[in-house]
């Protein structure tokens, strides 16, 4: 059975619907990349996983249990962690505050996360009392990375981390989450860079106008001519 | 030398007592604004509320000849202040909660809070009659009168006065510490800071709402009780004193505690300051001046004491909005 | 919108039935005499709740400050009706309060200039200082004069007194002196969140009737200036019935006038951008519509009506006295005609305005039978002695009523009894 199963999703922002009938499945430890034109639905998907929208049809599986249209401060017990796009961090929160924040629902002792997150990204234990508003972009993003990890989540959805970073910043983006991979997290993420994203990925998905249209492996549709031209750019 | 000792006695005393009061008062609204996201309007009937719940304790206590080395309406103010949150969190759960949770606008919630305050000074006039209370119910208030040093004018604080003082002091530390070193502390600072994002990662909003609510309702029970106890319980208090915390809330920038601090003793000592008659300090200088003193020289006139804080208020919305201390960009 | 509170044209004429109704049991028991003066106050505050129900239902402003509104109206009102003080005009009087009005719009182009300061370059710390020395200064001056000038005239005449104008004008210039202090609360308040304009609101109209209160130079301060003059013949001889008739045609004839301008404004395109602009501000803004400007204008218009209104009803009771101007009468009274008559509806604010004011002065008498009940019972049951204040403490029930009705209201019929209609274009 896979870690995570959404099938026939419907869904939308009070009567406008956006997503219909969306499919998508990963396994325990994969990375699955969603691309598509503008306004296909790519990141109401991942708010539609986080309970952030109203979900009109198709279920959502997680891990066995049935996570659909749950509130987003329950799906954080269930270890899954979301990285929005913009207001990632808690800018008036030191980044140390930041990550505490983020094993909120964490009871028993998560140092050793805490000392794991700063091995992960150096920059921050630097900065650790520094607030996270105050850092570079690329900082930034490790911090809302970094907040995300501190739950040991074992799926994350990113929502186009590498939006407004330099190219150099970018492939280290990728680099990181290659990295989180490797630590046994599965990951789900929206990337404009579909080329690049693809590259990293097992499954990729494409979506257009709130559906799924190519659904394989990461390399498989990057050779896919069809993909390529309406959908990578040629 | 008097003259001087004058000026501390009416001048930066009475500025540091009610600049207390209105750092009190701001801390919470400024919590509420920043964590609920709107103007709390009760927040004034709260403090009577406050006050008047001390009271009835206080009667208690002595009618049960309990005698303590404490103003007796000082010892019943803790218990008072726990009576107060848990009522605060009640109206929250009858009045606010549903409006909330329906997903009502931030000024449908300031509507609601206006009901709210015309509710709470509707029963607390219906029970308590509409006269003046003296909160002192045992004996009457000490005054401490400390010679200074050249002057034959003696520095009068009286006990209330030091009591709020010290209040104050211990409140904003345990604040401070409370802030950033617990865990619902931060998590507060965290969903005032950026709600959405306190939501994705899970924190209990529940929660943080309960730690707003006692904290916002306690402080306004001490307020509202300790500067009963400096002058005395007036059921009226209610919008009189909602303008200058509001002032000092948005002085010190909304969402913003150590704002509000500041912000209140900003608004307090330029309410002093500005009624104060400063024809009194230059009085001793009166052969040297090139002018004759008048009689009077207060900035504002007493009668208009009120203008202060409008003032203060209108000038940083139009040239700095987000307060002095940089609150939430609105 | 829920379907049961569609707007429909049924419910709009069974609602005016049974208020007419209402009015009928009224006139038939409690008499035409009384009957004709709640009818006219009801009038006055029809058109305080136009005034409102435009800044709140068009444009979502929440204006706490109406009772400050119609305070200044009404002293304005009064100046300019009230008969002369020749006491005042063969003193310095005049001369005083010409160069205080020479001196204040000085002090206005000044603050205005050190304001606009950087148009001409000048950097902005540069701009602070020069903005904190000239509103210094504009203080000190004025604050000086103003403190000269009433010692003077209250010496000299007891107070400035009016200057005999028709009671037209009178009520024209209270609107014109609202809608100026509106633009400046406006101006500032405006861009920024709805809170602040509450809170702003709010300060003004303490600020107003404190300012009144005190001003005795100026409006006689609680001394009361009485009796105000009507635009129709005041009852002679206990001739109630015709001079209360004819002032009620006045404000009848008033609220159709500002009715229909309204209907016609909410349908013309200006009306339209204000409802577009209170459902989506973003959408509306990133169109290019100018939102602050809008709102502005309806603030504005809000707070004339406001005055006017208010200059109406305090002329009808003949007697301007600035503790009069309260809160709960005229601010939250006004709001739970408001939004209990529908917000966003110019019938519901006058069918709300109507049925609330009735119902406000039916409760007075209402409460206090009800507590003599009570501190009766109380007595011959429990033994209870009732406190001397009883009849001042039963009226605070009202306060705890139309607090209780704002929140139910809020909570359980959002869009009040007439909902506004859904205009279609």
């Amino acid at each position: 059975m896979s870690l995570l199963d959404i099938t026939d999703l419907e869904a939308g922002y009070g009567q406008m619907s956006i997503l219909k009938g969306v499919n998508m499945s990963l396994e325990a430890g994969e990375i699955g990349v969603i691309v598509g034109p503008n306004g296909a639905g790519k990141s109401t998907t991942l708010k539609a996983i986080f309970g952030m929208l109203n979900i009109t049809g198709g279920a959502i599986r997680f891990d066995g249990n049935d996570i659909t249209g749950m509130r987003s401060e329950k799906l954080a017990e269930h270890r899954i962690a979301f990285v929005p796009q913009e207001n990632n961090v808690f800018a008036s929160l030191s980044v140390h505050e930041n990550l505490e924040m983020g094993a909120y629902v964490r009871r028993d002792d998560f140092s050793d996360v805490l000392d794991h997150v700063y091995e992960i990204f150096p920059p921050l234990k630097e900065k650790r009392d520094q607030p996270a508003g105050e850092l570079s972009g690329g900082q930034r993003q490790m911090v809302a990375f970094g907040r995300a990890l501190m739950i040991e989540p074992k799926l994350i959805l990113l929502d186009e981390p590498t939006a407004g970073l330099s190219p150099m910043f970018m492939s280290q983006i990728f680099d990181r989450v290659i990295a989180i991979n490797k630590t046994g997290v599965t990951v789900a993420m929206v990337e404009q860079n579909a080329k690049q994203a693809l590259a990293i990925a097992h499954k990729g998905f494409v979506l257009a106008g709130g559906q799924n249209s190519y659904t394989d492996s990461g390399q498989n549709l990057l050779n896919n001519p069809e993909v390529a031209r309406s959908f990578l750019g040629g | 030398m008097n003259e001087f000792v004058f000026f501390l006695n009416k001048g930066l005393t009475s500025g540091l007592i009610i600049g207390s009061i209105y750092a009190l008062g701001a801390i919470g609204v400024t919590l509420i604004f920043g964590i609920l996201r709107f103007a709390h309007f009760a927040h004034g009937d709260m403090m009577t509320l406050g006050a008047f719940v001390t009271l009835i304790l206080t009667a208690v206590l002595a009618a049960m000849g309990i005698v303590l080395p404490l103003p007796l309406a000082f010892v019943a103010m803790f218990p008072a202040m726990i009576i107060t949150a848990v009522l605060a969190i009640g109206l929250d759960r009858v009045f606010y909660k549903p409006l909330r949770q329906a997903g009502a606008k931030p000024v449908i919630l300031v509507m609601a809070s206006v009901g709210v305050t015309l509710m709470l000074q509707g029963l607390i006039r219906l029970f308590a009659g509409v006269r003046s209370r003296n909160m002192f119910v045992e004996a009457p208030k000490e005054i401490f009168q400390i010679p200074f040093p050249g002057a034959s004018r003696k520095l009068v604080i009286t006990e209330p006065q030091v009591l709020l003082i010290l209040f104050t002091i211990i409140a904003v530390i345990a604040l401070h510490w409370f802030l950033t070193r617990s865990r619902l502390g931060k998590a507060m600072r965290a969903v005032s800071d950026n709600p959405d994002l306190a939501k994705i990662t899970g924190i209990n909003t529940n929660h943080v709402v309960w730690a707003t609510w006692i904290i916002g309702g306690s402080l306004a029970c001490a307020a509202g009780t300790l500067l009963s106890m400096d002058v005395t319980l007036k059921p009226d208090l209610s919008f009189n004193i909602l303008l200058p915390i509001f002032a000092a809330t948005i002085v010190g920038g909304i969402g913003q505690p150590y704002g509000a601090i500041a912000g209140g003793f900003l608004v307090g000592f330029c309410e002093s300051l500005a009624v104060f008659n400063w024809a009194i300090l230059l009085r001793p200088f009166k052969d040297d001046l090139w002018f004759e003193i008048p009689r009077n020289m207060a900035l504002v006139p007493t009668e208009y004491k009120l203008m202060v804080p409008f003032l203060i208020l209108i000038i940083v919305l139009i040239y700095r909005p987000t307060g002095i201390f940089k609150g939430r960009v609105l | 919108m829920s379907g049961q509170n569609q707007y429909s044209v049924m419910r709009d004429i069974t609602l005016f039935a049974g208020l007419g109704v209402l009015i009928l049991i009224i006139f038939l028991t409690q008499g035409s005499v009384y009957s004709l003066r709640m009818l006219v106050e009801a009038g006055c505050y029809a058109i305080l709740a136009l005034g409102l129900t435009i800044q709140w239902g068009y444009a979502g402003l929440f204006n706490v400050g109406v009772m400050g509104f119609i305070a200044a109206g009404a002293a304005s009102s009064m100046l300019i009706t009230f008969p002369r003080n020749p006491e005042f005009w063969n003193s310095a009087g005049p001369e005083l309060v010409a160069v205080f009005i020479v001196k204040l719009i000085a002090c206005g182009v000044l603050v205005w200039l050190a304001n606009i300061s950087n148009r001409w370059g000048i950097g902005g710390k540069l701009r602070a200082l020069f903005i904190a020395v000239a509103i210094a200064v504009a203080y000190l001056v004025l604050s000086d004069h103003m403190s000269e000038m009433s010692t003077q005239i209250e010496k000299a005449s007891g107070w400035m007194g009016g200057l005999g104008l028709p009671v037209a004008v009178g009520w024209i210039v209270a609107g014109i002196v609202a809608g100026v202090i509106a633009w400046f609360v406006g101006k500032i308040c405006l861009g920024l969140r709805a809170d602040y304009l509450a809170i702003a609101t709010l300060g003004i109209a303490q600020i107003i009737k404190h300012f009144l209160k005190n001003a005795d130079w100026l409006t006689h301060g609680t001394l009361s200036v009485s009796p105000l003059p009507w635009p129709v013949p005041k009852p002679a001889d206990g001739e109630f019935l015709l001079a209360r008739a004819s002032y009620l045609s006045i404000v009848a004839i008033a609220i159709v006038i500002i009715y229909l301008l309204l209907q016609r404004a909410y349908h013309a395109p200006w009306g339209r951008m204000m409802r577009a602009i209170r459902d989506n501000e973003n959408a509306s803004a990133s169109m290019g519509k100018n939102v602050n400007g809008r709102r502005l204008e309806i603030f504005v218009l809000g707070c004339i009506l406001m005055g006017f209104g208010g200059a109406m009803l305090i002329h009808f009771t003949s007697i301007y006295d600035p503790s009069g101007f309260i809160d709960l009468n005229h601010t939250f009274l006004v709001w739970v005609m408001v939004i209990l008559g529908g917000s966003g509806n110019n019938r519901g604010a006058i069918f709300g305005a109507v049925l609330v004011y009735i119902i406000w002065v039916m409760s007075e008498p209402l409460a206090l039978t009800l507590f003599e009940f009570i501190g009766t019972y109380g007595k011959a049951w429990f033994d209870w002695d009732p406190p001397s204040d009883l009849n001042s403490r039963a009226l605070q029930m009202r306060v705890f009523v139309i607090g209780l009705a704002i929140t139910l209201v809020l909570r359980f019929a959002p869009q009040g009894v007439l909902p506004e209609k859904q205009a279609r274009h």
